[in-house]
């Protein structure tokens, strides 16, 4: 048995003062005087950290906002002063998609390396667009589940990424394969970040988790050479995007990579070629836009035996790109899973997606939809105390300081926040009965569609949806 | 008294003589209404009414709010605050009391309580948990002119989407102090007693470490007030709830904390807990700070450290092992009924109709979005499905099976109202399972931090002595005795809207419910 994956991780705080949700409100000036004050008898010894918080304050820039948001002081005041809001600034934080919630999480995962834990049953709206419309399968009894996380078995998240031959080829007493194929273990890819995005201290932060995590980060060629960091050590866990506007890779590092992702073009097909001819051990990826005709496209180029992995990415919040009516990842993954079975070649190439994978759930969800593995760029610089506030400019200053994060710091929290997923995923694999994610792929009979539970359960009851 | 007691002069018969010995006497809590205010100085409320320094204490508002909203206390020349949680808000300005408008010095503003925007969510909203606190305090439903949606939440599905297709006039033929809401448990027909339950609920398995001691008796003790059930959920059974032994369903699940044979045998019902709707698949969980002296001590663990029970039962991969497993708690108890709690994934039917096989009296279906004391929050929204589409689906497998009037099928997981229950029942539920409105009816504000530290602020959810101090156990039991009469009151109305004079006649009627998201003009 392989030894099992672990990975090691280390609480890393935050720099800057956390964004809370709730923020109580003190009208002071009617204040009795009472000395019997429930500040002091905060569960959570807030008041007092506030203080301290305030007392050690160099400049004005954020309010202390840790408040739980359990009404206890409200309703204990004598005099009935104080009022728990929301606070304005954990409102503005995100977008549509990448909603508060969200970022709050992805922080805490990142800080912590934990599970989010809480107490008290689902909150949230009963069912929503995009992956909020399915739900993980699991079963008792007739189909036991696994008790991978805190119990025996051992729950397996790696998985392949290259062709997989169709047949077994013998030659002579050993068996081997004419191409190549690489594991990870996690189906999971970091992406490099957008034009936007890309700063020069978060390259080797990522690919130092990479690194850490035992995945695989991709990077920009113009990035070479790498100044802070070991070539020797870091290469295996680069996969180098290749495009017109970068530069070529020296043949030293094409050597020492295992994957590199090139982008789409009519002469991909040759370009694919060349590089194989050059680098036989190298797996390629091809970058696919999920616009109009990425579907057709990618269903296109997977079926040719030339291509090993077709990498889909729909835009950051996970919409077709480009269209009026956007289809949703999840259901562009399964229109191009469903394709390639169809065509009798879905175990023969790889897919990865990308665009909207914002939670470890989705990355669960992707995978049941059909992807192979996901690929994810923003949580990782929300890990780092980004708020997507979209000022990413130059001259605009950035709220997490990104552009001059500390190297330890970042490669810690996006380690961590790895940790973090790589533990829901065991979660959902267990209670789902799965002991390989390899096997998850495109198992839609572990999950439970809204639109189909509606159709079979209400639809017979009180005719169609509106 | 349960009807399971005139069984009980054979109790020497099939009990230990060691059960018997150690057996207390049971005690008996009255069914009382009566109020139970708040235990907080200032109640939340939907609206605030505002008295400014203007005001020249006349008295007018007092002499005609009939609310009590305004209060002076004895010789006091100063009013007290106002007592703004009783105030109906701008539904009042139509009436001839409406304080503001008749205020000589227009001293007196009503606004709408900014605060109603953060308390709550989408499926507990401030207007439900504002509601169930006046209906734990007052014992009955709260007046239309108070303006609580106390019906559904906001959730945007399921129970929410669900209404009644009320008749125009109700049935003139049925006087509601006829309706029967009490339900059958036992419907296999075997030697085993005959137990009935006045109201078609009970209340949920919540350990001693996820609640506090405080919290479980009072639930045990107003359990006991209406004859029907409380669940010592998988904690161990506390030496204080013995005296309601006859009230008390005992739970099973995989970790086997403090479950003995002598706490087997005590009970006239015992559970076996596969999952839980709100971590199917994830066993249980117990946060290490909740893990003190006497938690550790009933569950016989170390102290401190977190607790999981694990999963799956590793003795059970097959309807023939779950069988073994229930074989196992009858020959064990001789009086018991079985129930089997199970989550609810795609093959939720099969498992019901396998359950009965087993020999279980009692399914209970716990739906994806049920409590708890601490989830990952990954399991808590990604995991199985919502109850209300498994209610529909197991009634109809069991009536296709042709054993749907032998097997007791019951519901939870995010039952929050009484229309939930009685439109869980429309679906095809016998009963329903409730717990988190248990909790809000004791003063919980739904902040989801059950788990954290020392556990609930509220002195609820908590294992902490000075926290659960917060509350005692006869203000607990009066809150929930009362929560369960006005829930009572609202289900019998529902009956008697539709003419029907027993609880048991409500259960399948889909042709009863409308959802607001279909044309509904589907073949029933």
């Amino acid at each position: 048995m392989p030894e099992k994956y672990h990975i090691e991780t280390k609480a890393v705080p935050p720099r800057r003062p956390r964004i809370g949700k709730f923020g109580v409100l003190d009208w002071r000036e009617d204040c009795a005087r009472c000395h019997n004050c429930v500040k002091k008898a905060c569960v959570w010894d807030r008041y007092r950290q506030e203080a301290e918080y305030v007392r050690t304050l160099n400049a004005v820039d954020t309010l202390f906002f840790e408040c739980m948001g359990c009404f206890s002081c409200v309703q204990n005041c004598t005099k009935g002063l104080l009022r728990l809001s929301v606070n304005p600034a954990w409102e503005k934080l995100g977008n549509s998609y990448w909603k508060p919630a969200i970022i709050q999480t992805t922080w805490a995962q990142a800080e912590t390396a934990k599970i989010p834990v809480s107490g008290a049953g689902y909150r949230g709206p009963f069912t929503g667009p995009g992956f909020d419309s399915m739900w993980t399968d699991m079963s008792e009894i007739v189909r036991p589940t696994r008790d991978g996380i805190h119990g025996r078995e051992y729950i397996s998240t790696a998985v392949d990424i290259g062709r997989k031959p169709a047949y077994l080829n013998f030659q002579g007493e050993s068996f081997r394969t004419d191409v190549p194929c690489l594991s990870i273990q996690m189906p999971l890819i970091l992406n490099v970040q957008s034009a936007q995005h890309t700063l020069p201290k978060l390259g080797p932060a990522t690919r130092e988790t990479a690194r850490r995590t035992d995945l695989i980060a991709m990077a920009r060629p113009s990035e070479l050479p790498f100044l802070t960091e070991d070539p020797q050590k870091i290469l295996p866990y680069v996969a180098f995007c290749l495009s017109p506007e970068e530069p070529v890779v020296p043949p030293d590092a094409m050597r020492q990579t295992r994957l590199v992702e090139t982008y789409d073009g009519p002469d991909v097909v040759s370009r694919i070629q060349r590089l194989k001819d050059k680098y036989p051990h190298i797996v390629v990826s091809i970058r696919v836009p999920l616009d109009a005709t990425g579907i057709h496209r990618a269903v296109d180029l997977a079926c040719r035996e030339e291509i090993e992995v077709v990498h889909v990415l729909a835009d950051a919040n996970g919409n077709q790109i480009g269209v009026d009516k956007p289809l949703f990842l999840t259901d562009m993954i399964r229109k191009i899973h469903t394709t390639l079975i169809e065509k009798g070649v879905r175990d023969e190439v790889t897919l990865i997606a990308g665009g909207g994978i914002a939670l470890a759930e989705h990355m669960a969800k992707a995978i049941i939809c059909g992807a192979d593995l996901v690929s994810i760029d923003l949580p990782l610089m929300i890990g780092l105390e980004c708020h997507l506030c979209d000022r990413c400019e130059p001259g605009r200053s950035c709220p997490a300081k990104l552009e001059d994060v500390p190297f330890d710091y970042a490669a810690g929290r996006m380690t961590n926040l790895i940790g973090a997923w790589h533990d829901q995923l065991i979660e959902v694999m267990g209670a789902m009965g799965m002991r390989e994610a390899r096997r998850l792929r495109g198992d839609v009979g572990r999950a439970i569609f809204f639109e189909d539970l509606e159709e079979e359960t209400f639809g017979k009851l009180f005719g169609k949806r509106k | 008294m349960a009807s399971f007691s005139a069984k009980e002069s054979n109790l020497a018969a099939i009990l230990p003589a060691k059960t018997l010995e150690t057996r207390v006497p049971q005690v008996q809590v009255e069914r009382k209404i009566a109020t139970a205010p708040s235990r907080y100085r200032n109640e939340i409320s939907k609206y605030i009414l505002r008295r400014s320094h203007d005001c020249i204490h006349c008295g007018k508002c007092a002499e005609i709010c009939p609310y009590g909203v305004h209060v002076r206390k004895g010789s006091y020349k100063l009013f007290c605050e106002p007592k703004s949680h009783l105030c109906i808000g701008p539904a009042c300005e139509k009436t001839s009391h409406y304080c503001v408008a008749a205020c000589p010095q227009k001293a007196l503003q009503i606004v709408e309580n900014p605060m109603m925007e953060i308390l709550g969510d989408y499926r507990w909203t401030a207007d439900l948990i504002l509601a169930t606190w006046r209906m734990a305090e007052t014992g009955h439903v709260p007046p239309a002119e108070c303006g609580f949606e106390h019906r559904v939440g906001n959730s945007g599905g399921g129970f929410d989407k669900l209404r009644f297709k009320f008749p125009e006039k109700p049935s003139s033929t049925v006087s509601k102090d006829e309706i029967d809401t009490s339900i059958e448990l036992n419907r296999r027909g075997d030697d085993r007693p005959q137990i009935r339950i006045d109201v078609p609920w009970y209340g949920g398995g919540m350990s001693f470490g996820s609640v506090s001691n405080v919290t479980q008796l009072s639930k045990a003790r107003a359990c006991t007030a209406w004859n029907t059930f409380t669940c010592t959920g998988e904690g161990g059974y506390m030496e204080r709830m013995r005296p309601y032994d006859d009230h008390v369903i005992t739970q099973v699940a995989t970790g086997l904390f403090g479950v003995r044979e002598e706490t087997i045998q005590r009970v006239p019902i015992v559970e076996f807990k596969y999952a839980q709707g709100a971590k199917p698949g994830l066993g249980g969980h117990l946060l290490g700070d909740k893990n003190t002296p006497a938690v550790a001590k009933m569950r016989e663990a170390v102290l401190g450290i977190s607790l999981f029970s694990p999963f799956p039962f590793h003795s059970v991969y097959s309807i023939e092992d779950h069988m073994k497993h229930l074989d196992w708690i009858k020959h064990i108890n001789r009086r018991a009924l079985v129930s089997t709690k199970v989550s609810t994934p795609n093959d939720v039917d099969m498992v019901a109709v396998g359950s009965y096989a087993a020999g279980s009296h009692i399914l209970h279906i716990d739906g994806g979005y049920g409590g708890t004391g601490a989830a990952p929050d990954i399991a808590k929204k990604n995991i199985a499905m919502p109850i209300e589409y498994a209610i529909s689906r197991v009634h109809k497998f069991l009536q296709a099976e042709g054993v749907r009037d032998k097997l007791t099928l019951i519901a939870s997981g995010g039952i929050r109202t009484a229309h939930d229950i009685a439109k869980s029942i429309a679906l095809g539920a016998d009963g329903v399972v409730i717990g988190t409105s248990e909790m809000v009816a004791l003063g919980c504000v739904r902040c989801n931090r059950c788990e954290s530290g020392r556990g609930c602020p509220r002195g609820i959810a908590t294992t902490d002595a000075e926290l659960a101090a917060k509350m005692n156990i006869e203000w607990g039991t009066q809150r929930l005795i009362n929560l369960y009469n006005a829930w009572r009151e609202e289900l019998v109305d529902i009956l008697w809207r539709f003419g029907m004079r027993s609880v048991a006649e409500l259960r399948g009627r889909t042709d009863l419910l409308m959802h607001l998201d279909y044309t509904n003009d589907g073949e029933q």
